[in-house]
């Protein structure tokens, strides 16, 4: 007991004894937070910082920092806009006939031929896969010995640089192709890269799994649609036409890759200790990264090679010198180091946020009704507590959509039938998404009549360009048609009241659920009564997310819920969900409904490699009205992304195409100071019980036991 | 029409067992001594009524009937796949309506403001609920309509306790020369938790009819119907998972204590490997492994009702293999040990088979250590539920449960102002029940186990 | 002694087959490797290609024992039982299946673990034992009553709660330490205090309540009468020669966990933000990797088999009539 009142006293002494300057609460180091360090967190650790296979935004938070493809999205322009990055302008198109020469004529186009041309005096971050010593690059080829004293990256003695040249996106393109990399758009690629396919069989070919004999290969095989013009210039054919590319060539898929860095992650002793390009990206970008323990944090610094930008400004002329000129005051970017977290709890996230240790947080549902009110003109505002605590609101519409699918190839729901098609509108009345964005989203979506989002070329939103299948106009307001309505489609479908007329039977209609996350059962509770609105049985099959990915594959599923996130902003990413040469079961594609509609495809096809205008849109309503006369999907909704940024962060704007933003950000390190000191006041007076608690006990037990042995009256 | 789910049958059967056992310890002298000393003790009487609330609670829980709609075209009643149990009915003020998302206990508001266009102008609001809470039935202040109630269920509990104590003690209330509160002050601990309880339920019941007691959830599901509602899985949990196991465990202990050589290997074997891996990890794998059956045969799960129970039985019989290795071990030491007593090799020597030996002297003489086991683990597998539930490898989703419920609750704690009330119903519950099965388990091992240290407790 | 512990060795690696065994039926027989594939190449454009080279890649698709298209030795090797399985018996876990050497990441976050799991066991045994003392003392009486009946309550509430209320306290409304997180070296001691407190708090009753019973058990015994009635004070009895002698079960207690103690907790370090074993566990099922989980299985057995043996040898060091055969 004497030592566990010691042990206390002495723990709440040196408590006492660190609390000089900082709060008690601090998360962090002193050396970290006295620089100009951007704090954030991130919730999932990213499982690829490999260019070529990530494809998730919370992998893209830290490699478009570091790797730079040849465009990027303009960071104050709305509707979106490519501007060049490490491109010198934006890129020459030729259209080439069969023979593969310059052609005018519309029908004579086959290929269509990228020039493109980057910018002189790139360097690369400094790498230990750059250091040569007497021409010979030394840390290609590791010894025993040698790896005995790496651990880290950090390990290495020396690094070095070098320019950025055409050859490196060359590799990169080529990688995409080897099958060994797990390109999620390999696939897509091979379509449209004029060469890609036939390049890939080639490597498929290397029976060896030698990293230098593939490196070696890649190296001094070209692919057929990909050339080599001069140090800074390449060129990329196309099988088709496609305007679309380019938004591909913004993606991090298409950063440079230095074949050193490829070869030197490539040694097996290397990957044992964790040392690999998946983990430890090689960029020109402004940051690199120099820590990553996926467990704990991750670690942004300054890249000290990079050759500067200045902040956009909304009046920039593209291919105008000025933009790139380094101007000192406004050369981005603004920050050192950004720290990033790993926090997986909802709780402590959102609770570090508002004592000031997170920069900026995303709201989840939950925290919503705190964070936000509506004034009275409908616009959302922050609430006061968040207010005068100076934290600062963006929102916008995501280029992604929610829905429930049904499974086409089902004998109840799916197929052309006119029975099916009934009672899948009557289920798409009878499920409120309104409700739901209110009750899961805390009114962070908006309703979804078709998959285009809204900032999305084809977004229907005037009262003669809406989902007239499942909505009205009614006094100047577009309402979903009644539940009513839907009985009555129920009806004439052969299910009144829910029963089958023709075997008597009760309807029952399954509902594939992944997960099992804090929000499933609330969720399958509302949806199970959104059927038994119209007294349709649902039954809910939750399974993991392997399961349902198989079902998906297999068809054997019928009604589903799935999202998708746009590619680019471009209708064509959001309808070829509904194209039948995408069906998930046939062709293994993102159709996950399996939809078909020859109709539908033809105007697909037409529509896909048009640029935007009158015609296009003609073509984009003529789609939706089939498709929403069909009701593949109950059109879910689009989600709102809400951001929260505290008073000290500046240059906030969201840009949800974008994803190297973190450049222009900016902070103010000394309101930041101040603000957490005042908000995270230790308050002691609990401690200070417990103490007297403790030392009260031990007294009386002192006495207790003093007494009760002078008694001696045992047995 | 009555349907069965598979835990149901199960549970039929612990409780038929239970009879049973009640049953053959009324003529064992030497067990009924032990439970003598058990309803003699204070804690143990009390224990034993709470307990059997719960496990009536859970049983009601357990007598599932089929819903039936009505076919106009045929004019006949169709029988759904939809399923509802007793406990169902006698609660369904309760669920019968839903509200639309959070509301705090007892509150006639929703619990976050909406946005409601009021003559086409938009305004922020706590909008009204639609079932509950703003239909106060005595008095229109809320406090004062309160009270009333419960001065209403004071009563009715107060006869109805008065009723039962007539019915149970009539004998010796019109005893001649004898006082009408004798039978009271022998059995003061029971009659006073009898009325306690009664008090507490009808007073529960009567508020749930006007108010929402502990609030709603998300979806506005009133929260205290979703705690009642999760006792029957816990209850299952904690009877279950021991009691599916049992067999497997009394005979592969006794056979291995009792015939020993190459058969005790074998089984000595069997147990060390399974105890030899962390039970979470064991379960985590087995729940991961169960998933992925029960994805392959969607088609054998027909209704949402089934899978899940069929989810929550398998969680039973592998959280019941983890507990299974300890309960064996024990009995194996045991049986060795009572191999060795005199009158085992008494009737050894007088050619007795190894079977009736084993079913008349070493049964009866392990059974003490059986039953503190049954009733050591039930707490522990209450508690073990809520952790799995939390770790997503628990029961399902959609299954009525603590573990879920806090869950949930790991959103709602980052709201603010708090949702406090799922979390803190989900506790109450579950603090009381382990609480009071910890007592329980007390009184038990003390009353069976020779070593026990009586004289201190 | 060296013979006796070589023995129990020998004696281990039966049921460590087992337990591979059994892990390799749950994980390969039961369940195939398609659809881990699937989840680990994320939800976008994912082409049956792909799924096929990643099981390549990563060996899944090889036959499970015995692989007739290869010749030799190779026909047994190059099957998942011995890369899988057979591996683990030398401690290679290999890779798990989001790419990450497995022993690499164990190395690093079995520290971690320690730091919170080998402070909460010190602080807690201290406790626990000065209670069970304490109650002993007073045995019979309200005191020993009273605190009997307060750790059966405290037993009662799922370590769940006192997490949860443990961070919103202490972190939230007092602001005394970080909510979660972890920092390598000297710093990582305020973010130890809270989850070293709430595991202490959460083992107090029924960590006492077993001390208690141990040290009643005893107190019966002939030659504590026998001290007391040569008049020593009740308190150095208690002391001198109950505690003393209780030590043993209470010794071989706490050796049989100490490996275990590397695992690390699941609960705790998951909500806490720790990188241990314990998170590391919870993250492989939670994202169903596969690789993770057998190795944790197979590193868990082992350790616990380790215990064993350890406690077998802590009888013999603390109380020599204890002989090993």
């Amino acid at each position: 007991m004497l030592n566990f009142f010691r042990n206390t006293l002495l723990i709440s002494t040196v408590i006492l004894a660190s609390c000089s300057d900082k709060p008690l609460n601090s998360p962090y180091s002193d050396s970290e937070e006295s620089k100009n360090t951007f704090y954030s967190s991130f919730q999932e650790r990213p499982k690829h910082l490999d260019p070529v296979k990530s494809y998730s935004s919370n992998e893209y938070a830290f490699i478009a920092q570091i790797y730079e493809p040849l465009f990027q999205y303009h960071y104050l322009k709305k509707p979106y806009e490519l501007i060049p990055l490490t491109a010198s302008e934006m890129p020459e198109v030729h259209y080439l006939d069969k023979n593969f020469k310059k052609t005018t004529n519309k029908g004579n186009i086959r290929y269509s031929k990228y020039i493109l041309k980057i910018k002189k005096n790139i360097l690369y971050q400094n790498h230990p896969a750059f250091y040569k010593e007497k021409d010979d690059y030394i840390y290609h080829n590791l010894s025993k010995e040698e790896l005995k004293k790496i651990n880290t990256l950090k390990d290495f003695e020396n690094d070095s640089t070098r320019e950025l040249i055409a050859d490196d996106y060359i590799y990169q393109i080529k990688r995409l192709s080897d099958s060994k990399n797990h390109s999620p758009i390999s696939g897509v690629m091979k379509e449209y890269i004029y060469g890609f396919a036939e390049y890939k069989n080639k490597l498929n070919k290397i029976e060896s799994s030698s990293k230098i004999e593939r490196i070696d290969f890649i190296k001094s095989n070209d692919m057929l649609g990909v050339k080599k013009i001069d140090r800074y210039t390449f060129s990329i054919v196309l099988n088709k036409q496609y305007p679309q590319f380019i938004y591909w060539l913004a993606m991090p898929f298409f950063s440079p890759m230095p074949w050193e860095a490829d070869l030197f992650y490539g040694q097996k002793s290397l990957q044992k200790k964790n040392i690999t390009l998946n983990w430890f990206p090689v960029g020109t970008g402004p940051f690199r990264l120099i820590e990553n323990n996926p467990n704990l944090r991750m670690v942004l610094e300054r890249n000290k090679n990079f050759r500067g930008e200045v902040y956009p400004s909304i009046d920039d002329k593209l291919n105008e010198r000025k933009f790139y000129s380094v101007n000192k005051i406004n050369e981005v970017p603004f920050i050192d180091k950004a720290i990033y977290s790993l926090e997986k709890e909802q709780i402590p996230r959102w609770n570090k946020f508002l004592q000031g240790y997170y920069d900026n947080s995303g709201i989840a549902s939950d925290n919503y009704d705190q964070a936000v009110s509506l004034n009275s003109s409908g616009d959302i505002t922050l609430t006061k507590d968040l207010k005068d605590k100076g934290i600062s609101l963006e929102t916008a519409t995501t280029a992604s959509t929610y829905y429930i699918g049904f499974n086409m190839l089902d004998s109840i729901v799916g197929g052309d039938g006119k029975k099916a098609m009934l009672l899948r509108r009557a289920i798409s009345i009878a499920v409120d998404y309104e409700e739901y964005i209110s009750i899961f989203a805390n009114g962070r979506g908006v309703v979804a009549h078709s998959p285009i989002p809204p900032g999305i070329f084809g977004y229907q939103d005037s009262e003669d360009y809406y989902n007239a299948a499942i909505f009205n106009y009614a006094n100047k307001n577009i309402i979903k048609k009644s539940v009513e309505e839907a009985k009555k489609l129920l009806v004439m479908a052969g299910y009144s009241n829910g029963i089958n007329q023709e075997t008597g039977k009760p309807l029952v209609l399954y509902f594939e659920a992944t997960g099992a996350g804090a929000d499933t059962y609330a969720f399958l509770n509302w949806l199970r009564k959104q059927f038994k609105k119209i007294n349709i049985q649902l039954v809910t099959r939750v399974t993991d997310y392997n399961r349902f990915q198989e079902k998906m594959i297999n068809g054997t599923g019928q009604i589903f819920q799935w999202g998708w996130n746009a590619d680019y902003p471009d209708p064509e990413n959001f309808l070829f969900l509904l194209y039948s040469k995408n069906g998930k079961v046939k062709f293994g594609g993102e159709n996950a409904a399996n939809y078909s509609n020859k109709e539908f495809d033809k105007l697909f096809v037409n529509m896909k490699n048009m640029k935007n205008s009158k015609k296009r849109e003609d073509i984009i309503k003529k789609m939706l009205e089939i498709v929403q006369h069909d009701s593949p999907w109950i059109w879910g909704y689009h989600p709102k992304s809400f951001s929260l940024s505290h008073r000290w962060v500046e240059n906030i704007e969201s840009n949800l195409m974008a994803n190297n933003t973190l450049k222009y950000k900016k902070i103010n390190n000394s309101i930041r100071k101040k603000d957490i000191k005042v908000w995270n006041k230790a308050n002691f007076s609990l401690l200070y019980i417990v103490l007297f608690l403790i030392t009260a006990f031990i007294a009386s037990i002192f006495v207790m036991i003093r007494k009760k042995d002078k008694e001696k009256i045992y047995d | 029409m009555f349907t069965f789910l598979l835990t149901d049958i199960f549970f039929y059967i612990i409780i038929i067992s239970l009879i049973m056992y009640v049953a053959y310890v009324r003529k064992t002298p030497d067990i009924l001594a032990n439970w003598l000393y058990v309803f003699r003790s204070r804690t143990g009487i009390l224990s034993i009524v709470v307990l059997s609330f719960f496990i009536i609670t859970a049983f009601l829980d357990s007598i599932h009937i089929k819903n039936k709609i009505y076919n106009n075209n045929t004019k006949q009643y169709v029988y759904t796949s939809e399923i509802k149990s007793f406990l169902d009915i006698i609660l369904s003020p309760m669920h019968e309506n839903y509200e639309k998302s959070y509301s705090a206990p007892f509150s006639s508001h929703l619990y976050s403001k909406e946005t409601v266009n009021f003559n086409n102008i938009d305004k922020r609001e706590y909008p009204r609920l639609l079932y509950k809470g703003n239909h106060n039935k005595y008095s229109n202040n809320k406090i004062e309509n309160i009270a009333v109630i419960s001065l209403f269920s004071i009563i009715k509990s107060f006869f109805i306790c008065f009723l039962i104590y007539m019915i149970i003690f009539y004998r010796t209330i019109f005893k001649k020369n004898n006082n009408f509160l004798n039978a009271f002050n022998n059995n003061n601990v029971l009659c006073t938790s009898f009325f306690i309880i009664f008090f507490i339920i009808i007073l529960l019941y009567d508020l749930s009819t006007q108010y929402y007691v502990l609030g709603t959830d998300k979806v506005g599901v009133d929260v205290l119907y979703k705690s009642i509602k999760s006792i029957r899985t816990g209850i299952l949990i904690g009877t279950l998972t021991t009691i599916v196991m049992l067999p497997f465990a009394i005979f592969l202990g006794i056979f291995a204590g009792y015939i020993g050589g190459f058969v005790d290997d074998i089984i000595q074997y069997i147990y060390t490997t399974l105890n030899s891996i962390p039970s979470v990890l064991l379960i985590a794998s087995a729940i991961l492994m169960l998933q992925v059956y029960m994805a392959n045969n969607p088609h054998e799960f027909e209704n949402i009702y089934e899978r899940a129970d069929l989810r929550l039985f398998f969680l039973c019989m592998i959280l019941g293999l983890t507990s299974w290795t300890g309960l064996c071990r024990l009995l194996r030491g045991e049986s060795m040990k009572l191999k060795e007593v005199e009158y085992v090799q008494a009737s050894q020597t007088f050619g007795l088979n190894k079977f009736s030996i084993i079913v008349r002297h070493i049964i009866p003489n392990i059974m003490h250590i059986v039953i503190i086991t049954v009733v050591l683990d039930f707490s522990a597998l209450v508690l073990a539920e809520a952790v799995l539930s939390y770790v997503n490898i628990g029961v399902d989703p959609t299954t009525y449960s603590w573990g879920n419920m806090i869950n949930a609750a790991r959103l709602e704690m980052s709201r603010e102002p708090i949702v406090w009330w799922s979390i803190f119903s989900a506790f109450l519950f579950m603090f009381i029940l382990v609480l009071f099965a910890n007592l329980f388990s007390d009184v038990v091992r003390d009353a069976f186990d020779p070593r026990a240290n009586k004289k201190y407790e | 002694m060296i013979k006796y512990i070589f023995k129990r060795f020998l004696y281990a690696i039966p049921i460590l087959i087992g337990v591979n065994l059994l892990t390799f039926t749950l994980f390969f027989v039961v369940n195939s490797p398609d659809e881990v594939a699937r989840l680990h190449l994320g939800n976008k454009r994912v082409t049956p290609e792909q799924i096929q080279s990643w099981n390549e890649e990563r060996g899944y698709n090889n036959p499970l024992f015995y692989n007739q298209s290869e010749k030799g030795i190779k026909s047994f090797t190059k099957t998942i039982f011995y890369q899988k399985s057979f591996k683990l018996f030398i401690f290679e876990f290999g890779i798990s299946d989001s790419g990450r050497d497995i022993k690499y990441d164990i190395k690093q976050r079995m520290w971690p673990s320690l730091a919170i799991a080998l402070p909460s066991l010190l602080v807690g045994l201290l406790l626990n034992i000065t209670f069970a003392l304490f109650f002993v003392f007073f045995r019979s009486t309200y005191i020993d009553y009273v605190g009997v009946i307060f750790c059966v309550g405290l037993m009662s509430i799922s370590s769940l709660f006192y997490i949860i209320g443990g961070q919103y306290l202490i972190s939230k409304l007092l602001h005394l330490v970080p909510i979660s997180g972890y920092a390598h070296g000297f710093e990582a001691i305020k973010f130890l205090v809270l989850p070293v407190i709430i595991s202490v708090i959460y083992g107090i009753g029924s960590g006492t309540r077993w001390y208690r019973s141990l040290f009643l058990e005893e107190i019966e015994k002939d030659y504590v009468k026998t001290a007391r009635s040569k008049g020593l004070s009740e308190f150095s009895v208690l002391f001198n020669h109950v505690f003393k002698n209780a030590l043993i079960p209470i010794l071989t207690g706490v050796v049989v966990i100490l490996p275990l103690l590397f695992l690390g907790s699941l609960i705790v370090e998951s909500f806490f933000g720790i990188p241990g074993l314990g998170s590391y566990t919870i993250d492989a099922i939670q994202s169903q990797d596969f690789a993770i989980v057998r190795a944790m299985v197979f590193l868990g057995t082992i350790l616990y088999i380790f215990g064993l043996i350890l406690t077998d040898i802590s009888y013999t060091l603390v109380d020599p009539r204890v002989r090993l055969k």
